[in-house]
């Protein structure tokens, strides 16, 4: 290690934080009779159809700035290198290579992911048999890269300066061997944690504000409703506790479970626990999208009374007031197709037609008042309320990307990366103050160099020479709260496998 | 279609079969005793049989499964199907309770032991015939469980039970504390339950892993990782089960499967065992569904459009509209336009031209890759690669990837609210009050017939032909069948409007078309 490398072009765009590994990469050189699909689920060399055409989302062309640079790549870095002024121009883009590598030199926090990964400090396949996926500043994309340790992550990382990497799964064989192992079947996936991605394009047709790329902090609560939403469910329901939600560094979300039994889920249980999560159901043409099951008196399931109870004061601030979806009496129509009774539907059309621009939080009040005043003789007081519960799920239910769930396989790029096309860091998102995360105040790589530079010239004065000279460059940094709560939430993995750990690695020592 | 073919393997090939004719298993210790009428056939076979029973024994389960399978492909509802397997499980695959034998044997009975060990061995045979692809292991799994489950209810209440406690299943009860302390959830997460249930019936606690399909339908309470399931989940939870133990059963067998290879004896077998239950999709081949003669290329497909099903024209539409069609649309797409003979290049040119907002580098970089590959023009290492993928037939569409928000691929009749329904067909022609009341119908929750509603938009949109082609006699009794892929949907209709023949020019084809 590192080992020859595959060289294909980048299989997805701009924004995907997230890759079908099975989806086929271009090869780089068009006319190159064969082509290298490298291809891991049990070992098969066959691509499954279904992720044959996932390379896209195409809608979501959003950037052009990351147009990728064309520096050559390859420089040869000694792994500590030296702590020289990084005097980072005024007009620097994140996206230059030399920004890039100042920040995995100085503040990535390599030896927490790798613990976060290997679930100990020992070596072991938790981490060496792990798939890393690069995309390097040209483009050009690389599958199946693996580590034995985090310094020898850390030492191809500075000497390929990828603009982004990804995390894939542990497989039964080092992912460097699987060319020899291809044809026994004996390279497959066989544990990587749980994921959920949450991003603010899957609800355009419903916020207001903002859409593709662009968010602002009205629609940032979407991201907070589904993490809590979610969140809840792993934990009481699954008894999930290693969760850890990141900041994609764009327009969403992503979420990583560490427990064992969530990493160890095959792909089957993982599509039924999305299935679990998944309310909003239907493509463009489906009409109604939320269709629950209730009983015979007309209660939900406790996962969506409990969802239910979550988001009725983000629906009254965060949607009525917040987004105003209905202020439009065209748009107001698509409010009356969820509800039930025709005479109710239109004693409000009259109401709302002769005062044009309503809010919407008077038009939702509205519906009770009409009912109540026996606008119609059909009501079904039941019927309404249900229809009204279906509605607020509607508009505030998390919209998950399950497919990223639903698959062991699947690639996920990593915690603290930085975003191409904001140069903002994907942090952890501290839960307990997941209200007042800001998404665009999430320091910029640009920012964090400008701190370690500002920090050591004050601090070439004598007295506090002697105190930073302990202290680690992301010390120096408004990163800081994130990696001490990344390391916080490794301890707690930590402390939890040691038991675990020691039973497996009696009898499947790891070998180097 | 699906008619599987269950001519046995010619004979000069059973001669040499024949000739070497040995036992099945050499690890033969002891007999296995069935003393239950259901097997989750953990243990493999240990006795010995000859060639013929192999054979004869695989043969008379798969025609039971290509049965079951038509039945789900034909949208019949479980209890319809189970009226039309009823006889011929008796026939071919006959499997009785023990409380049919004298009750002096009881299961020890010569013929119960017999039914069940012909119903244990043939199952372990077509295991290793259809464990070769992912795709095979997957449908002979699915329609395994739906014969377990069929079996399953109709088993003798008693007979039952004591087939569930003899299994190894790691269940806990639900102790009376618990129960009451949860009694509101437990209410709320189990639709239809009743009050007896709920007070008097047994709960089991058992992790979340065990009842997937509960939790993913969300039939369940779960609670720190416990899934609380009522007595009656019983069956799905031993259905999960059996499901498990199969898929792990078949990965192994695949894996073990190149050591077969050398056993000249049975490969012949075991491939013209799989060959028989060849893929639905696979009988849309290039000779099947192209039309020799017909002008297809990039441009005529806006005017081909009006001869494709609803869910090849909303894809058109959405392309047409868009000028972009999402990934799982494009893909659904490209096969079927494969499908009625579009070459890879005129592909390349009408992908190219659809996709007007994108550059030629965009489309070169994001897209012409998946079109060529869909043709099997690269990908894979060449000998695999064959042809590329086929095109989906509508249980492939209808089961698989339903489409998420702003996607177009999918069955219209299945995906489209009943109303967006209505308002495609009236987009694309069809006004009659009739036939739409009709659909309207099909696609209803309870009954679901999204065939029987394309079917019948297909006879409404060639009336007239169709009975033209009736009255002349010119087409074969199995080019009027149900149909149940686009790409017949289109040829169909392309013949009908353009007076064409079907099956007959192609010399000695005629009637030996599936579709
Ligand atoms: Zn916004």
């Amino acid at each position: 290690m590192p080992h020859a490398v595959p060289m294909t072009t980048s299989p997805q765009k701009e924004d995907d934080d997230s890759s079908l590994p099975d989806a086929p990469t271009p090869p780089s050189d068009e006319s190159q009779g064969k082509t290298e699909i490298d291809k891991s689920n049990n070992g098969k060399t066959d691509i499954k159809l279904e992720d044959l055409f996932n390379d896209d989302d195409d809608d979501e062309y959003d950037d052009g700035e990351e147009t990728p640079s064309s520096e050559v790549m390859g420089r040869e870095l000694k792994s500590s290198p030296p702590m020289k002024p990084l005097e980072i121009a005024p007009t620097a883009k994140y996206s230059d290579p030399e920004i890039m590598l100042a920040f995995y030199q100085r503040l990535f926090p390599f030896r927490y992911l790798y613990q976060w990964l290997n679930h100990s400090m020992k070596p072991s396949k938790d981490f060496g048999h792990r798939e890393f996926a690069f995309t390097l500043q040209n483009d050009v994309y690389l599958r199946y890269q693996s580590f034995p340790s985090s310094d020898l992550l850390r030492k191809d990382v500075l000497r390929l300066n990828p603009s982004r990497f990804e995390i894939g799964p542990v497989y039964t064989a080092n992912p460097s061997d699987r060319k020899i192992l291809r044809k026994s079947t004996a390279f497959r996936p066989m544990e990587k944690e749980l994921v959920f991605d949450i991003d603010l394009t899957d609800y355009d047709e419903i916020r207001t504000c903002c859409n593709k790329a662009n968010i602002c902090h009205k629609c940032w609560s979407f991201v907070t409703m589904a993490i809590k939403i979610v969140d809840a469910a792993l934990r009481d329901d699954f008894g999930f506790q290693h969760i850890m939600w990141v900041y994609s560094g764009r327009r969403g979300a992503h979420a990583w479970i560490s427990d064992k039994r969530a990493r160890t889920m095959d792909d089957h249980r993982r599509r039924a626990l999305a299935g679990y999560l998944e309310v909003i159901k239907g493509g463009a043409q489906s009409g109604k999208k939320v269709n629950p099951k209730r009983t015979y008196n007309g209660d939900l399931h406790p996962h969506l009374a409990r969802s239910l109870d979550l988001l009725k004061g983000h629906f009254q601030t965060d949607i009525l007031e917040g987004q105003d979806p209905w202020s439009d009496n065209d748009k107001a129509e698509r409010l009356l197709k969820l509800l039930p009774d025709k005479a109710l539907n239109d004693a409000l059309r009259k109401k709302w037609d002769s005062a044009p621009g309503r809010s919407s939080a008077s038009k939702w009040a509205d519906i009770d008042t009409l009912a109540k005043t026996g606008a119609s003789k059909t009501l079904d007081g039941r019927a309404l309320l249900e229809a009204k519960q279906d509605v607020v799920l509607e508009y505030t239910y998390p919209r998950l990307d399950v497919e990223v769930s639903k698959k062991q396989i699947h690639l996920l790029k990593s915690p603290f990366v930085i975003h191409p096309g904001t140069g903002r860091v994907c942090v952890p998102i501290d839960l307990r103050r997941l209200e007042r995360f800001d998404p665009l105040g999430v320091p910029t790589v640009t920012e964090l160099l400008g701190e370690i530079d500002a920090w050591d010239s004050a601090s070439k004065k004598p007295e506090r020479d002697e105190k930073s000279k302990k202290l680690q460059d992301y010390e120096k940094t408004s990163l800081k709260p994130y990696v001490d709560y990344f390391r916080a939430h490794v301890a707690s993995i930590l402390k939890e496998e040691k038991g675990v750990k020691r039973e497996r690695e009696d009898g499947d020592p790891m070998e180097f | 279609m699906i008619k599987q073919e269950f001519n046995r393997i010619d004979p000069k090939r059973r001669n040499i079969v024949a000739h070497k004719k040995k036992q099945f298993a050499e690890s033969a210790y002891e007999k296995q005793e069935y003393p239950h009428r259901l097997n989750l056939y953990e243990l493999p076979p240990t006795a010995d049989i000859t060639l013929e029973d192999f054979e004869k024994w695989a043969i008379d389960r798969l025609r039971i499964l290509a049965e079951l399978e038509a039945c789900s492909f034909r949208n019949k509802t479980p209890s319809e199907t189970a009226e039309h397997i009823k006889p011929l499980l008796l026939k071919y695959l006959p499997l009785s309770p023990n409380s049919s034998a004298p009750s002096s044997v009881a299961w020890r009975d010569p013929k119960l032991q017999q039914e069940r060990q012909k119903d244990h061995y043939s199952h372990f045979i077509l295991r290793l015939a259809f464990s070769s692809t992912e795709d095979l292991r997957r449908r002979f799994a699915r329609i395994e469980t739906a014969l377990f489950k069929l079996r399953f209810q109709n088993d003798d209440t008693r007979e039952r039970q004591d087939f569930v406690r003899s299994l190894d299943f790691n269940w806990e009860t639900v102790g009376d504390e618990e129960k009451k302390a949860l009694a509101t959830n437990l209410r709320s997460a189990t639709p239809g339950l009743k009050k007896e249930e709920l007070e008097e019936g047994g709960w089991f606690k058992v992790d979340f892993e065990t009842v997937p399909e509960l939790v993913e339908q969300r039939r369940v309470f779960l609670k720190a990782g416990k899934a609380y399931v009522p007595v009656r989940e019983q069956m799905s939870m031993v259905l999960a089960g059996f499901t498990e133990r199969l898929d792990k059963g078949l990965e192994l067998t695949s894996r073990a499967l190149p050591r077969l290879d050398e056993d000249d004896r049975l490969t012949p077998i075991l491939t013209h065992l799989s060959k028989n239950f060849a893929t639905p999709d696979a009988h849309i081949s290039d000779s099947d569904s192209s039309l020799p003669g017909a002008p297809i290329n990039a441009s005529s497909i806006d005017l081909l459009s009006q001869h494709f099903p609803l869910c090849m024209r909303n894809l058109h539409l959405t392309l047409r509209k868009n000028d972009h069609l999402k990934h799982f649309g494009r893909l659904q797409y490209t096969l079927f336009l494969k499908g009625i003979g579009l070459n890879l290049e005129d592909a390349l040119i009408f992908w190219r031209a659809s996709f007007k907002r994108k550059t030629d580098d965009e489309f070169n970089k994001e897209y012409k890759y998946n079109v060529r590959h869909s043709y099997g023009d690269v990908g894979g290492d060449a000998t695999r690669r064959g042809r590329g993928y086929s095109p989906f037939s509508c249980q492939k569409i209808l089961t698989e990837h339903p489409p998420g928000s702003n996607e177009a691929h999918g069955c219209p009749y299945r995906h489209f609210s009943p109303d967006n329904l209505v308002a495609l067909l009236q987009a694309t022609g069809v006004n009659d009050r009739d036939v739409l009341c009709g659909v309207r119908e099909d696609v209803a929750e309870d009954k679901k017939r999204y065939h029987i509603a394309c079917n019948r938009v297909f006879e409404y949109a060639h009336k007239a032909e169709l009975r033209k082609v009736k009255e002349e006699g010119t087409w074969p009794a199995s080019e009027l069948d149900t149909i149940v892929h686009p790409n017949t949907y289109f040829k169909r209709s392309y013949l009908l409007k353009n007076g064409g023949k079907v099956g007959v020019e192609e010399s000695g084809r005629g009637d030996e078309m599936e579709m």
